[in-house]
């Protein structure tokens, strides 16, 4: 049983891993993400890829919602913005794939810079459906200005190319995808250590303590819509580097609430929880055709595949916000503590 | 000739009989969000099922459409009523915005259901407005747009004398004025809650059958009730006035944006009028402003 860490110096009262056992269980983490692609086949790659690109993003939706208690569902549009800014980029100038990444960080984060506007005005609810008002809005331009963003017939996009390499297969992109993301979640964990994160927080508690504290609510409010927005840009990037062909119909608002609902599962306010919800919200189509697989079903299996996800995807959400409202992060603490205590509580 | 008047008119009299199915559907939002105080974004999806059910009814079972309507009000109430039960209920006292997402998850659902049962592929109702060529002076209004409109105002001020003369509707308003009092004054406020459900739930069936019968059912008909959150929050979530106002009046912009725009012009003329009055009035043209205290 292990009751505690002594901490004998700031550095390590403040360090992101304190305790040997989690360097131990962090390098094999890094060992099994290192080993993986050499074992796996190309459907789990494919997998691994979509959920690590999930996971950035769902990293950035739990920054503005999770943390800062401001609800968005238009991050899949943001997402959109850009994976269209990678794409139209792509076509005007050969830049590096960091580059671009970058710029479609952010492009995107301008765009969450004005979305978050109304937050000046209104929170909580209203702010909601002001974000359903501009993943609407986006949605038409993307649908409609047709010199810039092809119209409803979408845009294609060449592999990205890193020294010389095109990252065509899953295998590839791998590579690529599963740094980038590391580092947009170290960014997010480093983010909430610094004054700009705890201000989010004191946000989400109660906002007019905050404000009384001398936390500027618009432009820390703002702040977090940019940072939000700057990761749902690079993880669009990705998904259009991995999915090389994007229309406007590849983010629905249905695609914002499969977000909402990675990390209202996983649990929000923690970066644990973007990382399970996303990965365990990834898996449940995959899931669902193998169930629906077993299923003594005569009928066409993928006519009733896309009717049941959205019906599991609306119970996930409210059987967690009923049931689990800390979600599967508290699960995985629950089940940690267990094995501390272990064999003095059970 | 310069201005097509008589386009105009049939553009704006086509955007009345929308904005008339937006104030009855914005009514039932109403209804739930004064007693409750819940959000409801499902409400475009409860309308959907609404539809749904009257179709079921009168073709799947072949009843009679008349008896299918009434079928489809009663089950309809009863799905909200359950829905309130299974779904609401546990979240009394959690944060506003727990439960917005609940109602999040149940449009899903709701979705899911529907295109489970029916397919995603879009149905005809069958039709029961009488149907011969209207006009107005001039202007030409389709028939099932003319009736649905009649049809709804007689709606509309039924629920309004409902909520008058009725002790159920005084009960409700009793609550959504004041939750102590009404329940020291003896009012079964849990009651009260499936109440409003159950009578937002039938009124939104209502909408939806009526939605139906002018533009046929699809799964994706929930899209509407985006509509009608405009129209709530322009009007004020908790004001009835305010949703029959803005209800007409996003009703008659849509359908100006669609009709001298081009249709793709309809949702994005909504959704700004939405920016712009979250920006300039958030609490709505007619809702109370809200006062925070630490």
């Amino acid at each position: 049983m292990r009751i505690g860490t002594a901490r004998f110096s700031y550095r390590h009262d403040e360090a992101l891993f304190d305790t040997r056992t989690q360097y131990a269980w962090l390098a094999a983490l890094g060992a099994v993400l290192l080993i993986f692609p050499f074992s796996a086949n190309e459907y789990w790659l494919y997998l691994a890829c979509l959920m690590l690109i999930n996971i950035g993003s769902a990293a950035g939706l739990n920054i503005l919602t999770g943390y800062t208690g401001l609800v968005s569902l238009g991050h899949a549009a943001f997402m959109g913005v850009g994976a269209y800014t990678v794409a139209v980029l792509q076509g005007i100038i050969d830049l590096p794939v960091v580059i671009s990444l970058l710029a479609a960080g952010a492009v995107t984060m301008v765009a969450g810079f004005i979305v978050g506007i109304p937050s000046l005005r209104v929170k909580g609810l209203y702010l909601a459906i002001a974000t359903i008002a501009a993943s609407m809005i986006l949605h038409f331009v993307f649908s409609n200005w047709q010199s810039v963003t092809g119209g409803t017939g979408g845009l294609m996009v060449n592999p990205a190319r890193i020294l010389g390499v095109d990252l065509d297969t899953s295998f590839r992109f791998y590579w690529m995808v599963m740094p980038i993301t590391i580092l947009m979640l170290l960014g997010s964990a480093n983010l909430f250590r610094s004054r700009t994160g705890r201000a989010f927080i004191a946000i989400r508690d109660r906002d007019i303590s905050a404000e009384v504290l001398g936390i500027r609510l618009l432009r820390y409010k703002l702040l977090s819509f940019g940072i939000s927005s700057f990761y749902a840009g690079v993880a669009g990037g990705l998904w259009a580097y991995f999915f090389r062909i994007i229309t406007p119909e590849s983010f629905p608002l249905s695609m914002s609430i499969f977000f909402l609902t990675a990390i209202i599962v996983g649990g929000m306010g923690s970066l644990l929880g973007s990382i399970l919800g996303a990965a365990f919200i990834t898996m449940v189509p995959e899931a669902l055709k193998l169930i629906i697989g077993w299923l003594p079903i005569s009928a066409d299996t993928t006519l009733i595949l896309s009717p049941v996800r959205t019906i599991v995807y609306g119970l996930l959400i409210i059987g967690f916000l009923i049931f689990e409202p800390l979600g599967l992060q508290e699960v995985w603490r629950r089940t940690q503590r267990f094995f501390h205590l272990w064999p003095f509580r059970s | 000739m310069g201005f097509d008047w008589v386009f105009f008119a049939e553009v704006t009299l086509a955007g009345l009989g929308t904005g008339g199915l937006y104030a009855l559907t914005a009514l039932a939002f109403v209804i739930i969000f004064k007693s409750t105080g819940v959000v409801n974004l499902a409400i475009g999806e409860m309308l959907m099922l609404g539809a749904y059910l009257c179709f079921g009814f009168a073709v799947d079972l072949g009843l009679p459409i008349w008896l299918a309507i009434v079928a489809a009000i009663i089950v309809g109430g009863l799905a909200g009523g359950l829905i309130e039960r299974l779904t609401i209920r546990p979240m009394v006292g959690e944060s506003p915005i727990s439960t917005f997402m609940i109602t999040v998850g149940l449009a899903a659902v709701l979705v899911g259901l529907v295109e489970l049962v029916w397919t995603a592929s879009p149905r005809r109702m069958p039709a029961f407005l009488p149907d011969d060529a209207i006009f107005i002076g001039e202007a030409f209004v389709p028939s099932k747009v003319f009736y649905g409109f009649l049809v709804t105002a007689l709606l509309i001020a039924i629920v309004l004398l409902v909520f008058r003369y009725w002790r159920g509707g005084v009960a409700l308003r009793a609550t959504a004025f004041d939750q102590a009092a009404a329940y020291s004054m003896g009012i079964n406020v849990p009651r009260v809650f499936s109440l409003s459900w159950i009578v937002a739930a039938m009124i939104a069936t209502m909408a939806g059958i009526l939605v139906g019968a002018v533009g046929g059912i699809s799964p994706s008909m929930g899209v509407f009730g985006l509509s009608v959150l405009v129209v709530v929050i322009a009007g004020g979530l908790d004001s009835v006035l305010g949703a029959l106002v803005a209800g007409l009046a996003i009703g008659l912009i849509e359908a100006w944006a669609s009709g001298f725009l081009g249709g793709e012009f309809k949702i994005v003329a909504t959704f700004m009028i939405l920016i712009a009055v979250l920006m300039i009035r958030p609490y709505g043209l007619f809702g109370t402003r809200e006062i925070e205290r630490l």
